[in-house]
């Protein structure tokens, strides 16, 4: 079909990705959730749950809270811990997922940051270490380290040094100047930006007057916050020099095709494969349709287009 | 998947009873669930498989806010999208000869294909349904149409009423009714099946996670995904909520 001259590939750091599209961390466990639904090895690759120095329970429940056109988690990071990572979910991954994967990871310190990122950098499967700093820290009254400059360009530091992979740091959009932020990032040595995270978001079960997730707040994703990440994401890849993942709000293959417009190199797409479980292998057979409505048959060329 | 409304009719009040057609195969075990897709609302709503063969299945479902008052109005006919197969379900291959079968409210629908596998494993199960009212009373006359024993107890706490003589408990139904019924059993063996607000359903997404036990290990698991039925002995009450 005419499909043979569309050319979905793109370049992240020098890792050559059959499409650009990308299930986000939290949303994909480490991989094997989705084998009822179709076969992974379709996608880009997929960014696996954010994995901590120590084994971690997670928050109370209830942790989900329905919005209007989104919804509201307080997971809490739950994940077996990154020596776990390592001894067991790597290798099940390996049996079934034959590309590279994204690791992200977390921490509550610097320390725990740079021990994931030592723990995961030398696997063979990890082809980029994803770093989340919108976590609390722990030695700074919780407060985030993705919500100032210094803070973030300090993770960023510590985690390259250590690491042998492309670094991506994924910033948490509850700043007031993300550009400055992202600048940091990429003066610290950063390799690769990747955003957005949730919105620090709120519901109230009105007939009993309390919060619906126990935790009382919890990130916003969904449909809803697509317009948010668009601009972000455009902000962020007008100030750098260094590439781009889009995430936010995702749904289709046209919403993949703004993203790059406004400058991502590759999409994430997180809650949308929560209520469609098919949504990226759909994304990814709508792709080169939707790109030849368009007159697009090098999808790498629409990065970043919008100036 | 798409499925089609053959039947969407009030059983009482606020429950109401839909039959779909489509692709079954997926089910394997009473006590699985499917996510429904309600137009208009973000996420799925989980309700319990409470029967089905090889094209069509039934849900029973209360309406209680914004989306199941939305499925009430639902037409034969109309399209929905499910997810099916999903949870682990009760398993009847254990031991037990005199199940007691022990469903609460909306807990009740489940326990409906549950019971007619035991009898076809070859047990005699008791059933005891509770509901607050008579008016609130379901499928009585369908689980006696199975020729099992029957309680029905529609004021006070189907606790307080429990028969003798049984080996085994599956239950169903709101927390504190699965909390009094786990208090006056004792030590004996059965299968409990819970609920939680669920961002998936299918076990991606860590939302629905509650920690159990084994010997002295404390182990996370997911609602929707190793259960929603347990065991109680892995059961940790203190961490329910
Ligand atoms: C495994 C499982 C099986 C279930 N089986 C049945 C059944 O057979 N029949 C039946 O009537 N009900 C059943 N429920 C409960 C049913 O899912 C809720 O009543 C329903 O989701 C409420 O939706 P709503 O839009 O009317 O209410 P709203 O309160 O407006 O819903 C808002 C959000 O909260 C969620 N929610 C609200 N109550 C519950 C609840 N009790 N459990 C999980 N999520 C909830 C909704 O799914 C939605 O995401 C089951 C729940 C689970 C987890
Ligand atoms: C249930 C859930 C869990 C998440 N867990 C993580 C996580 O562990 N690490 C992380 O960096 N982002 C996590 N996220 C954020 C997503 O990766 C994504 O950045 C965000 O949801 C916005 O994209 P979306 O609107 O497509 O979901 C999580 C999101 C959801 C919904
Ligand atoms: S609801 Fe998503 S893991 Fe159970």
């Amino acid at each position: 079909m005419g499909n043979m001259s569309i050319d979905m590939r793109v370049v992240l750091s020098g890792w050559e990705l059959d499409n650009p599209v990308i299930p986000a961390s939290g949303v994909y466990g480490y991989g094997c959730e989705y084998l009822d639904y179709y076969d992974p090895n379709i996608l880009g690759t997929f960014s696996f749950k954010g994995t901590t120095k120590e084994p971690r329970f997670g928050n109370s429940t209830p942790r989900i809270a329905e919005c209007r056109a989104g919804m509201i988690n307080s997971v809490g990071l739950q994940n077996p811990g990154v020596d776990k990572v390592v001894s067991e979910e790597l290798p099940r991954l390996k049996t079934f997922f034959h590309k590279p994967v994204i690791a992200n990871i977390s921490g509550f310190s610097v320390e725990e940051y740079v021990y994931c990122a030592e723990r995961l950098t030398h696997e063979k499967q990890v082809g980029i270490l994803e770093v989340n700093v919108s976590c609390p820290n722990v030695h700074c009254g919780g407060m985030s380290f993705g919500v100032t400059p210094e803070g973030a360009a300090e993770v960023t530091r510590a985690v390259k040094a250590v690491a042998t992979k492309p670094v991506y740091i994924k910033l948490s959009p509850n700043v007031t100047d993300i550009v400055a932020i992202a600048r940091a990032c990429e003066d610290a040595g950063a390799d690769g930006i990747c955003l957005i995270n949730t919105l620090l978001g709120m519901r109230i079960d009105v007939k009993t007057r309390k919060p619906i997730v126990a935790n009382t707040m919890g990130g916003f994703s969904g449909p809803a916050i697509f317009p948010v990440a668009v601009r972000m994401v455009y902000q962020v890849a007008q100030a750098c020099k260094i590439p781009v993942m889009g995430c936010g709000g995702v749904e289709t293959a046209r919403d993949v095709i703004e993203m790059m417009m406004a400058g991502a190199t590759a999409v994430q797409v997180g809650t949308a494969n929560l209520t469609n479980p098919y949504a990226c292998k759909e994304i990814i057979d709508h792709l080169p349709l939707e790109m030849q409505k368009l007159g697009i048959t090098k999808l790498s060329e629409i990065i970043g287009v919008v100036k | 998947m798409e499925y089609r409304i053959l039947e969407n009719i009030p059983l009482t009040d606020s429950v109401f009873r839909m039959v779909l057609e489509g692709d079954t195969s997926k089910i394997t075990r009473p006590g699985q669930f499917v996510n429904v897709s309600v137009p208009g609302y973000f996420l799925r709503r989980p309700i319990s498989v409470c029967d089905w063969d090889d094209t069509t299945l039934t849900l029973i479902y209360k309406v209680v806010g914004d989306g199941t008052e939305a499925m009430s109005r639902m037409q034969p006919g109309d399209e929905v999208d499910l997810l099916t197969g999903l949870g682990n379900g009760f398993d009847v291959t254990v031991e037990a000869k005199h199940p007691l079968v022990v469903g609460g409210g909306v807990g009740v629908p489940p326990l409906y294909r549950l019971t007619k596998e035991l009898l076809k494993a070859g047990k005699r199960p008791t059933v005891m349904l509770g509901f607050n009212t008579v008016d609130e009373v379901f499928y009585a006359k369908e689980f006696d149409a199975l020729g099992v024993g029957m309680i029905v107890v529609t004021s006070g706490y189907v606790t307080d009423r429990l028969p003798s003589g049984y080996d085994y408990v599956y239950a169903c139904g709101p927390l504190p009714m699965l909390r009094a019924l786990a208090d006056r059993i004792g030590t004996a063996a059965g299968q409990f099946s819970f609920e939680e607000r669920m961002g998936c359903g299918f076990g991606a997404c860590m939302g629905c996670s509650c920690q159990t036990k084994s010997g002295d290990k404390r182990i996370s698991k997911r609602i929707c995904k190793e259960g929603p039925v347990f065991k109680t002995e892995e059961i940790l009450w203190e961490t329910c909520r």
